[in-house]
């Protein structure tokens, strides 16, 4: 009998996205109150936006650069050196680039939202804040989710176009591409619905990214090792979610935006 | 039924579980405004479980708190918001935010309640930095400050913005004599000066005796004295007078 040994674990899971949907909810009931500290969401975005942004542009330019050496290793061989272009550009709008950025951000930012967060609940500064009637939503959620709400999406931008950057310099320096054959294929075959498609995801991977480092923070028990636990977990269940959700998402935008359709 | 209107605090047949342990069995307690209220108990009886309760921290399984003649039992986290503005917390550990400046978090109370002159603000922090005799350290970060005067900017920040009540959870406890002394004090000078009704949970005799107008015994989650520290004093229950005298009763 299999279902009364997963059964504890399926309880743990309906328990877990019930917590989760309490607090997005929470959190966009106090986001469309108005309830939002200007203040402190633009010291998030420098550390969460601005301070991200070297991590997302390494992972960006040698993404570009090994994809676009491997796409052409395999097109070279059949003649279509020159399609490498308009490949690496439709990947890196629709899937890598936002993917990526989401995952490298679930690991810095993700990561040290809940350490921060967990470390608060374990030293009582969560229970100050509610003692001094300020809502610890409001005040700590809201403006991480409003900060990475607006960083994530330039963020994924940044990381394309330097992953792009890379491509191109790759393509036509090492590789021999004509760059004027590559620069053309990739502007006729990449349109604004893909660009939309990777800002729509890294607006939604955001959202991920705070729910559950907010989540594991708040949650936080057992002192030091429990928030060493929470940050472990945070990094994990976000970055996964970011991969299942990523599929779904794609499906659903693909009937919003379907691929293809080249041409001038 | 509720006592009188007197009292700024009624408490009755509160109950609270952690898991399967009943930490609270049916507390009743009332606390008349302005009074000093001293709950003694053992370490891990349910004091400062039962003084979460009074700020809506936790949640009764069953019971009522009025506060102010408001009943918050069952009240959520937005509509504890105006209670809370009435009770100012002293937490065991100071819960200071540790990413803020001692003046950072003094201030803290008086900028979410909407001050913004910073002349008012740094006049308010300077008096309240006075009243716990911090002047001088509004600079420091809370890492940099000894456990006295955690517990004293944490006790300046719960009074900057002038409450009703103030609950301190164990002030002296992990203390030396001397600065468990000057935060007795402290307690006794706000006491005086403020007017504020206080609870103080603590297992420390020496602070009981120094502060309290009245003096109340939690065991077995139930109260099991309350009255003066004369009549504390003066009792022949023995549970009471090993907790006075602290004696166990283990056999060496």
């Amino acid at each position: 009998m299999k279902f009364p040994y997963s059964f504890p674990l399926t309880r743990a899971f309906c328990l877990y996205l019930g917590q989760a949907a309490f607090l997005a909810w929470e959190m966009f009931r106090s986001i469309f109150a108005g309830r939002i500290r200007w203040g402190i969401v633009l010291h998030q975005i420098v550390e969460i936006g601005f301070g991200s942004q070297a991590v997302v542009i390494i992972t960006g330019i040698f993404t570009g650069a090994v994809f676009t050496a491997q796409i052409f290793f395999q097109f070279n061989a059949l003649n279509m050196s020159t399609a490498v272009g308009p490949v690496v550009s439709i990947a890196l709008c629709r899937e890598l680039g936002p993917v990526l950025t989401g995952l490298m951000v679930a690991g810095r930012v993700g990561a040290a939202m809940s350490a921060e967060i967990g470390t608060m609940k374990v030293t009582e500064q969560i229970d100050a804040l509610r003692a001094l009637a300020v809502n610890p939503i409001d005040y700590l959620v809201v403006p991480r989710a409003v900060a990475m709400m607006i960083s994530m999406p330039l963020l994924v931008g940044e990381c394309i176009f330097f992953a792009l950057t890379a491509s191109y310099f790759v393509a036509t320096s090492m590789l021999n591409v004509n760059s004027v054959f590559f620069l053309h294929h990739m502007w006729r075959y990449t349109h604004g619905k893909d660009m939309v498609m990777a800002l729509t995801k890294g607006f939604v991977f955001a959202i991920i990214v705070v729910i559950v480092g907010c989540q594991q923070g708040l949650g936080t028990r057992n002192g030091a090792v429990g928030v060493g636990r929470s940050t472990t977990d945070a990094v994990v269940i976000s970055s996964l979610s970011i991969l299942m959700i990523n599929f779904f998402l794609t499906m659903a935008l693909n009937m919003v935006f379907p691929a293809g359709g080249g041409g001038y | 039924m509720h006592g009188s209107t007197d009292n700024l605090i009624e408490v009755r047949d509160l109950r609270q579980k952690i898991g399967t342990q009943e930490i609270l069995r049916g507390v009743n307690l009332d606390i008349p405004r302005g009074e000093t209220l001293v709950l003694l108990g053992q370490s891990g009886g349910g004091k400062s479980v039962f003084l979460r309760h009074l700020i809506g921290l936790m949640r009764p399984v069953s019971g009522s708190i009025r506060i102010d003649g408001e009943e918050i039992a069952r009240l959520d986290e937005r509509e504890l918001e105006p209670v809370r503005r009435k009770i100012g917390m002293l937490f065991q550990d100071g819960a200071l935010f540790d990413s803020m400046t001692v003046f950072e978090n003094i201030a803290f109370p008086l900028r979410e309640r909407g001050e913004r002159n910073l002349k008012v603000i740094r006049e308010k922090v300077a008096h309240a930095l006075e009243l716990v005799c911090l002047q001088g350290q509004e600079g420091k970060m809370p890492v940099n400050l000894s456990g006295g005067m955690r517990k004293r900017a944490s006790l300046a920040r719960a009074i900057i913005s002038e409450p009703s009540c103030i609950l301190y959870d164990e002030p002296t406890a992990g203390l030396d004599p001397i600065v468990s002394d000057t935060i007795n004090r402290l307690i006794r000078r706000l006491q005086s000066q403020l007017h504020v009704t206080s609870i103080v949970v603590t297992h420390d005799m020496v602070s009981a005796n120094h502060i309290a107008d009245r003096v109340a015994l939690l065991r077995e989650g139930k109260i099991h004295f309350s009255g003066s520290l004369a009549k504390l004093h003066g009792t022949a229950d023995p549970v009471i007078r090993d907790f006075v005298e602290g004696r166990s009763r283990e056999i060496d």
